[in-house]
């Protein structure tokens, strides 16, 4: 930890100080410091900086802080740990470097946990991404006993394996900065460093937030206009990438990224309408398995481009 | 003799594969000394977090040599052969060869002698292939090689290798190969916080020494008895019990190097909960230890939990933030076992009607009323009360739509029961929620209460059938619905219970409470009784039981009752165990074997009672009433069920039939006389299927 910081900077006090503390150490690595991509996604891991980015032959070391939608994760602001819309910390480096373990237990130390007074452990966690047709190898990082972090090492993404093998870190930030702030109840952090009137919650920020989507997200998003964009968005999608192709051979994409974008909008849709429980079980694993085509798709037309390694 | 030290240092491998990497290259490198010809003394193998150790002692320094002969040309053989047969053997000429004398010719014969390899060479030659093929069940690719074909895959990446070989006495050399970049030498590095440092060892004295000094616990087991012995240690010196759980054991110690027990707790208020939830809640998701007291054999607010480090504040803020982890987990599942409690089983029930149970078989609301229905048949068979069997096949899934359920996908049933309880309904019916799912494998408890049996039996059946009639029977090693295990389910209720029901029927029941008709629907009762005699005779085969008794008891046709089918087998075993048993049963084969081979040759059967005016010899007329007093007693013996008695009629059969082969010869010169014989021999036949077809009994 930098003890330079003033006192509303520090990690352990200052929820913002905590994405700055995490920003600065990863920046320091190399790692180029993207801001959030501005698309609805359930994950930091279907941002292109990490879905696209991690596949072809090109190295590339990136961090973000990404906003995660999960509608079904929504409880109206009453639980104190359950958002539908929370904050995720993604580091990507490919290759993955040899030391990728101390950095990460270094980039801990930096938001103030200390691995000689804290339990930290590697638990296995296999991830898999069914909708992004993406598995790899890894672990939850916990720290004593409280899944801070998942750790992957990214075999396949998009049906395409990863060639080198790029190593993806996600924080779930609001937990890590319960843990290190000291609070049991999400709206309670400290958003901003402050004491007394200047003071800034998360609650401040967003719990009228968490009521107001999780009305939407489980009882009144327009089911029947969701339908319709599912549909838009894999048409568009198929669309482009059959546009895409530099004059119609197989060689070279100059469209991924704008279809690519169209996969990432079928995924939040379908799962708003799942929120809406209005998928069933069977037709929830075909929706699923449009979305993984769509992606893999997307996947194959990036590695024919430029940073995809083609040419 | 010289050992080697093998250590692949890694990043965290998951805890449930460690113990069988361990066996895996133990069997591996030994298996490979042996074939090269080095049989070594003694290999252990070990594992931690983070490396796969092997150490493997009094290995040979060298392979024997290898002495061949091998044969060459004639003398005075063409130069060519001669020639070739010099370059095959390395021999640089003719009198370095040996002559053997032949009354054929005299031929040259060459002594080649391979010298043995260093073991250290041959090591260099076989690890790095043993490396490169590690089975394990699931590895990955990592870092910049991952970009080139052909780089190492390995559980998570590997960072050293250590391998050295040697005296005790001596320095050891280090055994020269490299995997993928990573070259073995004699560095390893300690616990990943304590002691991260390098260190330099030379054999596995000092590597397991060092690497205790430097926070690391090589043996699992050593580990898991710290953990054992300080966590019964800990809770028994606050006048507690822990609760033993091995598998968690075991897990507990794969994720740990340098275990350091230590006790937490949380709010009583959660002791509220259902123990068995408090403790989903903190072995699965906590991986820490439930604690009892011993008073009431209840939970206390107590947990045992495993850090991997000695932390200098005494493991404060450890325990700490255990308790702070812990505490919403409980609170979630008291919030969702509070949440539960307010909506009675039976509301949740229509919800059902929008879930289905299988794409063909309709929704879970259609098949709970199938199943409430078949139990109704069922309970006066098994004498439960048909009402309360009604209710609790109406009540047992419900709580697969509580929240807790939901969580905790294991305790099913047992929640429907705690709910059912909770609701105020009779304790029989409560029971059957959760027993109706037992018994889940071959070492589970098989219910008794009448109501649980009925409701066990109609929701094993109704799965049975209806899987039969879309035809997704098991095959080979797939059988995604687990209908083996539902079939013997069935059989177990209803052995162990001593239950009289006939599968054909209840078959024909469960069928006609499906929606859909299967075109085979005839044929599906026999169908799985068919089923139902493979499970029987794959259980006594299991056991270790004749299974072929299955065969010679089903053979009989119409045969449904399962239980007189067990009992007839049991019986029928013990009847072959005996002496008597022995010999009727070769009286039997041999009577049969002969009418097999008269009937194939006169293209008949010998069917009908023989006449008794044809008898001729004492032993013929005394086999004949021997056979009418067995039949009409074994007859009765039968219909009374008592199968032990039937067989100790059979036995009376022995010694005519004894007699009979002895002194009647069966192929007379008169074939009235012959034909008559050969009825009689079927006769023998008849008279035993009262019990068994014993022609499909193997000897």
């Amino acid at each position: 930890m930098d003890a330079s910081l003033p006192a509303h900077m520090r990690p352990e006090r200052s929820f913002q100080g905590f994405i700055l503390a995490l920003q600065r150490f990863w920046a320091e690595q190399g790692c180029v410091i993207l801001q959030p991509y501005d698309m609805e996604m359930g994950a930091g891991t279907f941002h292109p900086a990490t879905t696209l980015r991690a596949l072809g032959p090109k190295p590339w070391n990136a961090a973000y802080v990404q906003p995660s939608r999960r509608p079904k994760d929504g409880r109206y602001g009453a639980n104190p740990n359950r958002l539908q819309h929370y904050y995720q910390f993604q580091v990507i480096m490919k290759p993955s470097p040899p030391n990728l373990q101390e950095l990460y237990l270094k980039s801990l130390a930096a938001i103030g946990i200390d691995s000689a007074m804290h339990d930290i452990r590697f638990v296995e966690d296999d991830w898999e991404s069914p909708t992004l047709g993406a598995w790899g190898l890894g672990w939850e990082c916990w720290c004593d006993g409280m899944e801070v972090s998942q750790f992957t090492y990214f075999q396949q993404v998009a049906g395409v394996e990863c060639a080198p093998v790029a190593g993806e870190l996600t924080y779930g930030l609001e937990r890590l900065a319960m843990y290190v702030q000291g609070v049991d109840r999400v709206y309670d952090l400290n958003f901003n460093g402050r004491d007394g009137d200047a003071k800034v919650t998360y609650g401040d920020v967003f719990l009228q937030a968490e009521r107001e989507y999780s009305k939407h997200n489980f009882e009144i998003a327009d089911t029947a206009m969701l339908f319709e964009q599912f549909k838009m968005a894999e048409s568009a999608c198929r669309k482009y990438l059959e546009a895409g192709w530099k004059d119609g051979k197989r060689e070279a994409h100059l469209m991924s990224l704008p279809a690519y974008d169209q996969c990432i909008k079928a995924s939040h849709v379908f799962n708003l309408l799942d929120a809406r429980g209005v998928i069933s079980v069977t037709e929830r694993q075909s929706y699923i398995l449009r979305v993984r085509e769509l992606a893999k798709a997307c996947g194959e037309a990036w590695i024919h481009t430029e940073a995809g390694g083609a040419g | 003799m010289p050992d080697l030290l093998l250590e692949l240092f890694s990043e965290e491998i998951p805890a449930r594969m460690q113990a069988k990497a361990a066996e895996d290259l133990r069997r591996m490198v030994t298996d490979k000394l042996v074939a090269e010809g080095l049989v070594y003394e003694g290999a252990k193998a070990f594992a931690t977090p983070r490396r796969l150790a092997l150490t493997v002692h009094g290995i040979p320094a060298r392979q024997p040599d290898l002495k061949t002969e091998r044969r060459g040309p004639k003398i005075g053989a063409a130069d060519a052969a001669v020639q070739g047969f010099l370059k095959a053997t390395g021999l640089t000429s003719l009198d370095e060869a040996k002559i053997q004398r032949d009354p054929k010719g005299d031929f040259y014969i060459a002594l080649i002698e391979k010298p043995g390899r260093d073991a250290i060479d041959v090591l260099a030659e076989i690890l790095p292939v043993i490396i490169r093929t590690f089975p394990w069940p699931k590895s990955m690719r990592w870092g910049a090689r991952s970009g080139k074909p052909g780089s190492l895959s390995w559980v998570r990446p590997l960072h050293a290798i250590i391998a050295t070989f040697g005296l005790e006495t001596e320095e050891p050399d280090v055994v020269k190969f490299s995997v993928d970049g990573i070259e073995a030498g004699q560095t390893t590095y300690g616990h990943r916080f304590m002691a991260p440092s390098a260190i330099s060892v030379r054999r596995f004295e000092d590597y397991e020494a060092k690497l205790k000094a430097a926070k690391v616990i090589l043996d699992p087991q050593a580990r898991k008895d710290i953990i054992f012995a300080d966590a019964k240690e800990l809770t028994f010196a606050q006048g507690f019990e822990l609760v033993e759980d091995q598998v968690l054991l075991d897990e507990v110690s794969g994720l740990v190097e340098w275990p350091v027990v230590m006790m937490g707790s949380f709010e009583a208020e959660y002791l509220a909960i259902p123990d068995e939830v408090i403790r989903a809640t903190i072995r699965n998701n906590q991986k820490c230890f439930v604690v009892k007291d011993p008073k009431t054999g209840k939970l206390t607010n107590k947990f045992v939990l495993t850090a991997n480090i000695e932390a200098p504040d005494g493991g404060k803020t450890i325990v700490a933030g255990n308790e702070r982890v812990i505490r919403p987990r409980l609170s979630d599942a008291k919030f969702f076992y509070e949440t539960d409690l307010k909506t009675k089983l039976e509301d949740r029930l229509p919800k059902f009607e929008q879930i289905v149970f299988h794409e063909k078989l309709g929704t879970q609301a259609a098949r709970i009323k199938r199943i409430e229905c078949l139990a109704a048949e069922i309970a006066p068979l098994v004498g439960a009360d048909v009402a309360k069997a009604t209710r609790a096949a109406h009540l047992a899934k419900a709580d697969l739509l509580t929240e807790v359920v939901g969580e905790f996908p294991e305790v099913q049933g047992l929640m429907g029961k705690y709910y059912a309880l909770a609701q105020g309904e009779d304790a029989s019916v409560a029971a059957a929620c959760e027993e109706h799912y037992k018994p889940q494998g071959p070492a589970d408890r098989v219910p008794t209460d009448p109501v649980s049996v009925a409701v066990a039996l109609a929701d094993k059946l109704d799965t049975l059938v209806g899987f039969w009639a879309i035809d997704e029977k098991p095959t080979g090693s797939k059988d995604p619905y687990a209908l083996r295990r539902a079939a013997l389910g069935v059989i177990r209720l209803i052995a162990e219970n001593a239950l009289r029901l006939s599968i054909m029927k209840m078959a024909a029941s469960a069928l006609a409470g499906l929606s859909l008709k299967p075109a085979d629907a005839q044929k599906l009762p026999s169908d799985l009784l068919a089923f139902f005699a493979d499970r029987l005779k794959v259980q006594l085969r299991e056991q270790g039981a004749r299974h072929d008794l299955v065969d010679a008891v089903f053979a009989l046709g119409d045969q449904d009752d399962l239980l007189m089918i067990v009992r007839r087998v049991e019986a029928l075993g013990k009847f072959l165990e005996s002496e008597d048993g022995k010999n009727l049963l070769a009286g039997i084969k041999r009577a049969s074997n002969i009418l097999g081979i008269e009937e194939k040759k006169d293209k008949r059967t010998f069917d009908g009672a023989p006449d008794a005016a044809l008898y001729g010899l004492g032993e013929e007329k005394a086999l004949a009433k021997a056979i009418g007093e067995v039949k009409a007693e074994a007859s009765a013996a039968v219909s009374k069920e008592d199968f032990a008695a039937a067989m100790s009629a059979m036995a009376k059969l022995r010694p005519p039939v004894d007699a009979f082969f002895e002194k009647v010869r069966v192929n007379d010169e008169d074939a009235k006389v012959r034909e008559n014989r050969l009825k009689l021999l079927n006769e023998i036949r008849s008279a035993t299927r009262a019990v068994a077809d014993f022609s499909k009994i193997q000897d």
